[in-house]
C-alpha cells in the first residue's frame, strides 16, 4: 500500500460470491483461462460557463465482466446485474460466443504466463477522496477561479470545469490472483476566451495544469500552483490576441513539456503498441510504421532520445498495481539512445511473439468492456547527469530563429503514426536565442522519425513535467483510457510550421 | 423487486433478467421524489459484437447495461418554472430512493440554473405514451450469425490471395424510458448496428475499407462488402505518387459524413451568439440567414427519416451548452439546419432560445445532407471527371481553428486518381486542412443522397445519409506515407 492512498470501496458487493460463481462455471465449461472483474467507477463532472453552472454529472457505474479463452477462442460477457447467478450466466454467454465465433478463428489465442499474486490490495496515492467533496463545493471552487479571471478586460468568456474519477476494481482469475485496487484522478481546467467583435474572430487560453493521479488536494496547491497560473491567464490571452500571425516556414522549435507530452503520446506511445504494430487495430486505431521486424534496429530518433514505458510512475494516470490481466506493474525501455528496443504488451501479444511475460499493459475502461492492450505512462527522459542539464532558457539560447511552443490544443496523426500536426496554447518567437513575444496561428507538422531525428537536446530534470490525457481512445467498441507522459523541454531543429489561418483560406 | 437468476443455459444477452422492470424504476423514483419536479431516465442497453483482424476473430463480446438518471427540480412556485436542479445517475439494479435523495441534495445546494424553464407538459396529456409498458428490447448473438459465417468464408478467400481482413460488427438495442412529474411517460427503442471491413495486402501497401450502418443486419451481406473491397484493391494495382496541393476531389457519401457531422457539432446557437463560433457574425449576432453555398443544399435532422428513425423526444441526464435537463420530454421534430444553401437554424435549448428570441432546436439523432433533385451516383460522377482524386473516408479529424472551423485529418484506406472518367491508380494518402464550411462553398457537384457511415464519428452518429460531392481545390496539406 502506498502511503496516503485509500482502499477500494466495494465492501457492500458480494465480491467473493460473484467471482466464485463466474470462475467456477468457466472452469466447469472447460475454459483454459478466465478472469472476472467487478468494478465501481464513481465520476463527477462540473462545468461552469461564465460563472454559471452549465453541466453537473454525478455518476456511479457498476458491473461485472468475464473474459474466457476456450479452445483458443475468446468470449467476453458482462452485465450490470451484480447477482452471483447472473455472474455464472456470464460464463455460459462468454463460452457460447467463443464457440459460435470459432468458425472464424484463424489463430488460436494463447496468453503469456503470469505467476499468481494471491490476494493483494493496491491504491494510488492521494490525500483527499474527491467524492468526499460535495458537488456544491466543487461548484464553489470553480466560481472562485472564474471570478479571478472574469473581470479582466481581455476576457469575454470563462469556462471552468473539473472531472473527478474514483475507479475501484476487483479482479480474479483461474490462477488464484485476486486484486482489489483503487485509482483516483482529477482534471481541473480553466479557459478564457477573448472576442474581437470587429473582425468576428476570437482566441482562447487554457490552463496548462495536466490531469493527474491525485485527489482533491490537487486543487489546493499540491502538485500545481493554481494561484499563479490563474493570475497569468488574462494577460497571456491579451498578448495572444494582439500577437502577429506566424509566417509559415521552417523553424527550430523549443517545445515545452506541456505540449511535447501529446506529441510523445501520438508518435511514440501509440506507435509502440505491439497489437497495433501487428495489425490488430488495422480497422480502427491503425497500425504502426514501427513494425515488429525492426525491434532493436529502427532508428527512431537522435541518440539523446530515451523513452520508457512505466506503469509505476507516481501520479501517473496509467499507473496501477496490477493490470487488467493480473500482471504486476512494470517499467521497461521503449527507445534507448534513439533506437527502438521495446513494445508495450498484453499477455496475448507477449505469448504470440516470443516474450516470456507481458509487461502489464492490459486495461479495460469499464467492467462491461474486454481488456485490450493500452498505453503505459510513456515518458521521455531528461538529460542525464552529471550536472543539472539545460534549462528551457538554455535550450532557447542556441536558437537563432525559432518558436517556443507551450500547451497542447489540436492534434492529429495518421494511421501508421508517420505524419502529424499539432497546435498549442501559445507560441513565442525565439530570436537570437531569446524569447521575443507571442505569435499566433502556429501549427507544426512533421514525420515521426524525421521529427525525433531532429531532436538536438533535451532539458534537465528541472524541466521535466508529467502531462497526460483522460481520454485516449482505442478499440471497438471504443474504450477511453487515462494516461500520463512525462518529458523535459526539448529542442528540435528545422520543423515545418504552418499558418493555420492561412490554411483555411482559398 | 423480483429477481430471477440468469443461470446456466441462459441465451445471449438475456442474463439481465434479474433487473427490475424499467417502468417500475421510473415510477418508484417519481413516487420517492420530494422535490418540486422530477425527471427519471432509464436506458437499457443490450449489445453483441464480433471483432477481427489478421483473418481471425479477436474479441467477441455481449453486454447488458442499465443506466438510471434522476433529475430533481427545486423552487417552483405553483405554475411557474423551477429555478434549480440537481442530477444523479447510476448503473445496474440501483438504489432508487438513494439516487433520488442524491439528486435532491444536489438541487438543495445548487444556485439558480441558467437553463431553468417550465417543465415540459406532455402534449397528449399525462399518461403512458405508445409502448411505454413494453419491456426492453434485447439483441442476441444470433443477429451476427450471418456475419460470423460469412467471415469464416471471407478469411479463407483472403488467405488464398495473400490479403488480411480486419473489422468489427456490432449490434445493439437501446430501450429508453422517460418519466416526469408532469406526467410524461415515453419510451424509445433504438436499434443500431455497424459493419466495417478492411482488407490489406500482406505487404501493407494496399489497404481498403468498406463500412455501413444498419438497424438489424438483415441488409448486411459480407460478400457484398468483399466485392466493394475487391474493386478498390484492383484499382490499387497501379500506384501513383502525387505531391501535396489543392485537388479536385470526389467525396463518397461516407467521407461527406465525416465532414458534415463535424459541421453539425459546431452549430451551437449560444456559441454563435457569444462571438465564439464560425457561425458568429462580425459585429455581433449569428450568421442565420446567410448563404453557406451557392448550391441549394439542405442539412436536416428528422426523426421520421426513412431508415434512419430516431427518438421523437429529448431525454437528457445532463445539461450542456445547447441541451437542458429542463427540456426532458420536449418533442424532437424535423429541423432544417441549412435550407436552400442558407443557414437557417442553430441548436438551442428553450431557455437560451428565449433569450435569443428564437425557437428551441434540440439535437436530432440523425443527419442528412441533400441537394434537391440530384440524381448522380458516385460512379456517374467518376465517369464525368476529367482529373481528380476519389477518396474513401477521412480519419483522425480534429479542429485546428474554431474561428474558421478549419479541420485537419487524413485520407484513409483508398485515394484514387481519376482521369478522363476512369480510375487509373491508387494515390498516396494526404493530410488535409479544410473547413467543412469551405467544402460546402467549394462544392461544384453533388449526387444523390444515400445512407452513409462516418468512419470518424460513426460510433456515436450512426444514422447519416449523404451525397457524394465534387469539391474544387480541396487542400491536401502534406503527404502521409501511411497505408
Amino acid at each position: 500500500m502506498v502511503s496516503g492512498g485509500g482502499r477500494a470501496d466495494l465492501g457492500d458487493l458480494p465480491l467473493a460470491a460473484l467471482r466464485a460463481a463466474a470462475l467456477e462455471r468457466a472452469a466447469t465449461l472447460g475454459c483454459s483461462h478466465a478472469e472476472v472483474r467487478v468494478e465501481r467507477i464513481r465520476s463527477q463532472f462540473v462545468a461552469l460557463r461564465d460563472g454559471q453552472v452549465e453541466t453537473t454529472v454525478d455518476d456511479t457505474g457498476v458491473g461485472v465482466g468475464l473474459r474466457v479463452v476456450r479452445r483458443g477462442s475468446i468470449g467476453f460477457a458482462a452485465t450490470v446485474d451484480l447477482d452471483p447467478a447472473a455472474a455464472a450466466g456470464l460464463a455460459d454467454q462468454a463460452v457460447g460466443l467463443a464457440d459460435a465465433t470459432a468458425v472464424a478463428l484463424g489463430r488460436p489465442v494463447e496468453l503469456a504466463d503470469e505467476p499468481s499474486h494471491g490476494e493483494v490490495q493496491w491504491s494510488s496515492p492521494y490525500d483527499l477522496d474527491p467524492m468526499s467533496v460535495a458537488l456544491a463545493d466543487k461548484v464553489a471552487l470553480l466560481e472562485d477561479w472564474t471570478g479571478r479571471v472574469m473581470g479582466d478586460r481581455a476576457v469575454d468568456h470563462v469556462a471552468a470545469r473539473v472531472v473527478a474519477v474514483v475507479e475501484d476494481k476487483h479482479l480474479a482469475d483461474l490462477s488464484g490472483t485476486v486484486t482489489t485496487q483503487r485509482r483516483v484522478r482529477l482534471f481541473p481546467v480553466v479557459e478564457v476566451v477573448g472576442v474581437d467583435d470587429r473582425t468576428g474572430t476570437f482566441e482562447s487560453m487554457r490552463t496548462l495544469a495536466p490531469p493527474a493521479g491525485r485527489g482533491w488536494e490537487y486543487t489546493t496547491g499540491v502538485g500545481w500552483d493554481w494561484d499563479a497560473e490563474l493570475a497569468s491567464l488574462p494577460s497571456l490571452l491579451a498578448e495572444k490576441m494582439a500577437a502577429p500571425s506566424v509566417e509559415a516556414g521552417t523553424y527550430d522549435l523549443v517545445i515545452d513539456p506541456s505540449n511535447l507530452w501529446l506529441t510523445i503520446h501520438e508518435s511514440v506511445g501509440h506507435a509502440t503498441e505491439l497489437d497495433r504494430a501487428l495489425g490488430y487495430e488495422a480497422a480502427y486505431a491503425g497500425t504502426s510504421f514501427a513494425t515488429f521486424d525492426q525491434l532493436g534496429t529502427l532508428r527512431y530518433g537522435s541518440p539523446v532520445m530515451q523513452v520508457v514505458g512505466d506503469r509505476t510512475t507516481p501520479q501517473g494516470l496509467a499507473t496501477v498495481g496490477y493490470d487488467d490481466e493480473g500482471v504486476a506493474a512494470q517499467s521497461f525501455d521503449i527507445v534507448r539512445d534513439g533506437v527502438l528496443v521495446g513494445y508495450q504488451l498484453d499477455r496475448r501479444m507477449a505469448a504470440d511473439n516470443g516474450f516470456s511475460r507481458s509487461n502489464g499493459c492490459a486495461f479495460a475502461d469499464s467492467p462491461l468492456h474486454v481488456p485490450i492492450q493500452r498505453m503505459a505512462n510513456v515518458s521521455l527522459l531528461p538529460a542525464p547527469g552529471p550536472g543539472p542539464g539545460p534549462t528551457t532558457e538554455e535550450l532557447a539560447s542556441g536558437v537563432d530563429r525559432g518558436i517556443y511552443v507551450v500547451g497542447d490544443k489540436s492534434w492529429s496523426i495518421d494511421m501508421q503514426r508517420h505524419n502529424f500536426q499539432f497546435t498549442g496554447q501559445r507560441f513565442y518567437r525565439v530570436e537570437g536565442g531569446r524569447l521575443a513575444g507571442q505569435v499566433k496561428d502556429v501549427a507544426y507538422q512533421a514525420q515521426t522519425t524525421e521529427f525525433w531525428g531532429s531532436l538536438e537536446a533535451v532539458g534537465g530534470p528541472s524541466t521535466w513535467v508529467l502531462g497526460g490525457a483522460m481520454n485516449c481512445g482505442k478499440g471497438q467498441p471504443g474504450q477511453v483510457a487515462p494516461v500520463s507522459h512525462g518529458c523535459p523541454s526539448a529542442l528540435f531543429r528545422r520543423i515545418r510550421v504552418l499558418n493555420a489561418r492561412g490554411e483555411a483560406s482559398r | 423487486m423480483s429477481r430471477s437468476p440468469g443461470g446456466p443455459g441462459s441465451d445471449g444477452v438475456e442474463a439481465g433478467r434479474g433487473l427490475s422492470a424499467p417502468q417500475e424504476v421510473v415510477e418508484r423514483a417519481l413516487a420517492a421524489s420530494r422535490c418540486d419536479g422530477c425527471a427519471v431516465i432509464v436506458e437499457d442497453v443490450s449489445q453483441v459484437e464480433v471483432r477481427f483482424a489478421n483473418n481471425t476473430t479477436t474479441t467477441n463480446g455481449v453486454r447488458r447495461d442499465r443506466r438510471v438518471a434522476v433529475v430533481s427540480f427545486r423552487g417552483a412556485p405553483v405554475g411557474l418554472a423551477p429555478t434549480a436542479v440537481g442530477v444523479a445517475s447510476a448503473s445496474g439494479e440501483v438504489d432508487v430512493v438513494g439516487l433520488v435523495r442524491a439528486s435532491e441534495a444536489a438541487a438543495a445546494r445548487a444556485g439558480p440554473a441558467s437553463d431553468a424553464w417550465a417543465l415540459v407538459e406532455p402534449a397528449a396529456g399525462p399518461g403512458p405514451g405508445e409502448g411505454f409498458g413494453e419491456p426492453p428490447v434485447l439483441t442476441s448473438p444470433a443477429v451476427l450469425d450471418g456475419v460470423v459465417a460469412g467471415l469464416g468464408d471471407a478469411f479463407g478467400r483472403a488467405r488464398s490471395v495473400g490479403n488480411l481482413l480486419a473489422g468489427f460488427a456490432i449490434h445493439g438495442v437501446e430501450s429508453l424510458y422517460l418519466g416526469t412529474s408532469t406526467g410524461t411517460r415515453l419510451r424509445h427503442v433504438q436499434p443500431a448496428g455497424t459493419m466495417e471491413l478492411v482488407a490489406r495486402s500482406a505487404d501493407g501497401r494496399r489497404s481498403v475499407w468498406a463500412g455501413g450502418g444498419t438497424s438489424s443486419f438483415d441488409d448486411i451481406d459480407i460478400r457484398a462488402f468483399e466485392e466493394r473491397l475487391e474493386r478498390r484493391l484492383a484499382w490499387a494495382a497501379r500506384q501513383v505518387e502525387l505531391p501535396a496541393g489543392r485537388y479536385e476531389v470526389l467525396l463518397p457519401p461516407d467521407a461527406t459524413a465525416d465532414l458534415m457531422v463535424a459541421l453539425s457539432e459546431a452549430m451551437s446557437g449560444r456559441d454563435a451568439e457569444e462571438g465564439r463560433s464560425p457561425f458568429s457574425a462580425a459585429g455581433g449576432g449569428t450568421k442565420i440567414g446567410e448563404p453557406l453555398s451557392t448550391m441549394p443544399f439542405e442539412l436536416r435532422g428528422d426523426p421520421a427519416e426513412p431508415g434512419l428513425g430516431c427518438s421523437t423526444f429529448l431525454a437528457s441526464g445532463a445539461s450542456g451548452t445547447d441541451v437542458s435537463v429542463f427540456d426532458n420530454g420536449l418533442p424532437v421534430t424535423a429541423t432544417r439546419w441549412i435550407e436552400g444553401g442558407v443557414l437557417r437554424r442553430l441548436r438551442y435549448h428553450r431557455a437560451a432560445a428565449s433569450r435569443a428570441a428564437t425557437t428551441a432546436a434540440p439535437p436530432v439523432g440523425n443527419l442528412v445532407l441533400a441537394l434537391p433533385g440530384a440524381t448522380a451516383s458516385l460512379d456517374d460522377m467518376i465517369a464525368s471527371t476529367e482529373r481528380g482524386l476519389l477518396l474513401t473516408c477521412l480519419w483522425y479529424i480534429r479542429e485546428v481553428d474554431p474561428v474558421t472551423l478549419l479541420l485537419t485529418g487524413l485520407t484513409r484506406d483508398g485515394v484514387y486518381l481519376v482521369e478522363k472518367g476512369e480510375v487509373v491508380g491508387a494515390v498516396n494518402n494526404f493530410r488535409f486542412n479544410e473547413s467543412p464550411l469551405e467544402v460546402l462553398a467549394k462544392t461544384i457537384e453533388a449526387g444523390r443522397t444515400e445512407r452513409a457511415l462516418s468512419r470518424e464519428w460513426g460510433e456515436w452518429m450512426n444514422r447519416t445519409a449523404m451525397p457524394p460531392l465534387r469539391v474544387a481545390e480541396f487542400n491536401m496539406s502534406s503527404v502521409s506515407p501511411a497505408t
